[in-house]
């Protein structure tokens, strides 16, 4: 009986250690499932408001205006109805504001009992008209033609330039300023920690005597613990300024600081994982290059290097896809202007970082909480790739051993 | 002739090792030099704001001045919350990977899982949590939600210390065991897991420091921007040091005023890595020496 027990206990602890396995599987698959599920509903979605209308004259022969052209013509870049494909004739905007220049108070009613008529009237009277208002506004025998714009398309997410997220009347979600902000950023970053993490990483596994190698090893562990809104406020309090001051700048909010301060933030990893790489070089070749008369250093760089050069390029893209996951400082310091960026001198906007400043903004299932979702699936297939090629360069390292 | 020759490649062969030797020692204390740097600014502007006021107290006139108390409770709610759930569920998840997985393909893709887990970016598990934690479960912006967020965070990092120090157990103990009549979950508990255990603690440990400093991932679970009481139960807001830090130095009332607020809560988060780096570092020494004297 005692002996039963005893099994029954057994079994239920592996029972719990196999479940508790299998929670990392679990979880990713769950991110998976919901990043996809939020993000892919922005492709459902039209660019228009919802509650919100736009309507032309009945008689208007355009039948449908992107995203784009909407934007274009409410800044006024276009103004005839040509440039869309109608006659040639100037676009008379018409938001619900403007009621106030056609009709009266008392036409439109104090409580605007009128006004889904008088827009109405307006609508079906002036050809030219482009009018946007609410839909609680429209008639019930509305005359006018209602534009209806696509749905957001994958190609126009990814491929446009344009990220206005919120604005009237017709949200503009392209990501492409994002996704290249986010790798202008992290290419900057690499460029500045891999010199350095690759010199520092050779002189701890070579240069360094013991004592030495015993104190920078901790001193740069601690570099990977500091905080990365601490690292953001070090950026937002030192770093920007001083570019501001050295190169003249309006603002010191640019892509470099954000790559000096992801550089610095990738440097452990690049360091910890190079030395790892320069380590792993046989013995026996290293003192067979000795022994041929070649000094430590042609040893160094004819030798160790170009065995350990898979390990090395496997440190370079771990740093990178550290810098692109990070948030909180690029956030900070980056200025944050969704354009895409000529030079480092710049303002730019990476995928998390627009993902924390603007989620809390954005009501929960509406197109802009869809579409930072979106982003998120983006920034997760993007550190998923990075993972793979790592995966795939030490496993390959592996089967040539 | 040729033997002149030969004295001066070596004479240039030697210059060459020294300059490019030089410029790896000034390159690798330059990145000393950045530590020092962060280091050294914020402890020297932040320990003059750093009273037992500023520990204890409320934030007050639009959070720039009284104290960070709510912000330090608000963290250490988190830290407790994440760590109960992700050091049990790691250690087991640990103890699966390196003793009661054969070797089969489910094994390898929980390996690649958990690695995966490790590289997905925080504010993605910012995402992740609000959509489920937070909407799905209905938990709201709470230290439930932010803490399952953080501790799934921190999950892979507690996986990979224990299966670490899980495999650096020879062999040899627990065949051992299992000859002497032991259970596998006998020679597991009462063998394996005491001789892992000071690893294990260490690196547990640094997971502590790394899930006080986070800030994405409770920027939409738990974080709230000014929120001057005690939380009352786990399903309350609080406030966090480093989303404080965030708020004073970027978007709070008067930024200029809060800057000494700033850098009093960064001169916190700082001491709280330090002193877990230095905890487990003291404990790592302390444990190989009592091996050593065993």
């Amino acid at each position: 009986m005692k002996r039963y027990f005893h099994n029954l206990g057994e079994k239920i602890i592996e029972g719990l250690i196999t479940i508790s396995g299998t929670v990392t599987s679990i979880t990713v698959l769950l991110i998976v499932f919901y990043l996809f599920k939020e993000g892919l509903g922005v492709f459902s979605q039209t660019p228009v408001a919802e509650g919100a209308v736009l309507a032309i004259h009945p008689q208007n022969p355009v039948k449908e205006l992107s995203a784009a052209e909407v934007k274009e013509i409410f800044d006024q870049n276009i103004t005839n109805w040509n440039q869309v494909g109608g006659p040639n004739a100037p676009i008379k905007l018409f938001e619900v504001d403007d009621i106030t220049d056609y009709y009266t108070e008392e036409q439109i009613g104090p409580d605007f009992e009128y006004l889904p008529q008088r827009i109405n009237e307006l609508v079906s009277k002036d050809p030219n008209i482009l009018a946007f208002f609410p839909d609680e506004y429209l008639a019930k025998d509305f005359a006018g033609k209602r534009l209806e714009l696509d749905n957001i398309s994958v190609s126009q997410f990814l491929g446009g330039r344009q990220w206005y997220p919120t604005i009237q009347p017709a949200v503009q979600m392209g990501v492409l300023s994002l996704i290249l902000g986010t790798l202008w950023v992290s290419l900057g970053a690499i460029a500045i920690a891999l010199p350095l993490g690759l010199a520092t990483s050779i002189y701890l596994a070579e240069i360094a005597n013991p004592k030495l190698r015993n104190f920078l090893k901790p001193v740069i562990e601690l570099l990977a613990g500091i905080p990365s809104v601490v690292y953001g406020f070090f950026g937002l309090v030192v770093v920007v300024p001083l570019i501001q001051d050295v190169f003249g700048l309006p603002v010191g909010e640019t892509a470099l600081a954000g790559s000096i301060i992801l550089g610095i933030m990738a440097l452990p990893t690049i360091i910890s994982v190079s030395e790892d790489a320069l380590r792993t070089t046989p013995r026996a070749m290293k003192e067979a290059s000795l022994a041929l008369g070649a000094s430590k250093w042609q040893t160094i760089y004819k030798v160790m290097i170009p065995y350990s050069i898979s390990g090395i390029s496997t440190a370079a893209i771990l740093g990178i896809g550290r810098a692109i996951g990070e948030t909180m400082a690029v956030l900070m310091v980056t200025g944050n202007a969704s354009v895409i960026p000529s030079t480092f001198l710049e303002p730019v906007r990476t995928i998390p970082a627009t993902i924390a400043a603007e989620l809390g903004e954005a009501p929960q299932g509406g197109i802009h909480y869809q579409a930072l979702f979106a982003l998120g699936c983006i920034l997760f297939l993007m550190t998923l790739a990075i993972n793979l090629t790592v995966d795939m360069v030490s496993a390959k390292k592996k089967a040539n051993r | 002739m040729a033997f002149a020759n030969n004295t001066s490649t070596q004479n240039s062969k030697r210059l060459s090792q020294n300059v490019a030797f030089w410029i790896f020692r000034l390159l690798s204390f330059s990145v000393v030099a950045i530590l020092v740097i962060i280091l050294g600014f914020i402890i020297v502007r932040g320990i003059s704001v750093i009273s037992w006021e500023f520990l204890t107290q409320m934030p007050r006139e639009g959070m720039t001045a009284g104290g960070i108390y709510p912000a330090i409770i608000g963290t250490l709610c988190l830290v407790v919350g994440s760590m109960l759930f992700a050091f049990p569920i790691g250690i087991l998840s640990g103890i699966y990977i390196n003793e009661y997985a054969k070797d089969s393909w489910f094994k390898r893709f929980v390996k690649m899982m958990t690695n995966n887990l490790a590289g997905i970016p925080s504010i993605v598990f910012g995402l992740f949590g609000m959509a489920l934690f937070v909407n799905q479960f209905g938990f709201g912006d709470s230290i439930l939600a932010g803490s399952l967020t953080l501790g799934l965070l921190a999950l892979p990092v507690v996986i990979r210390t224990t299966e670490e120090s899980l495999k650096a157990i020879d062999n040899s103990f627990r065949i051992g065991s299992l000859a002497l009549g032991a259970t596998k979950w006998q020679t597991t508990s009462r063998v394996v897991l005491p001789m892992a255990f000071p690893n294990i603690i260490t690196g547990l440990i640094l997971s502590i420091g790394r899930v006080s400093g986070e800030t994405a991932p409770i920027l939409f679970t738990v974080a709230a921007y000014f929120l001057p009481k005690l939380p009352n139960s786990i399903f309350d807001q609080v406030m966090a040091l480093p989303y404080h830090l965030y708020v004073i130095s970027t978007s709070g009332t008067n930024i200029e005023a809060s800057r000494a607020m700033a850098y009093g809560t960064a001169f916190v988060l700082i001491m709280i890595v330090l002193l877990v780096n230095l905890l487990a570092n003291w404990l790592r020494r302390y444990f190989s020496r009592k091996v050593k004297m065993n």
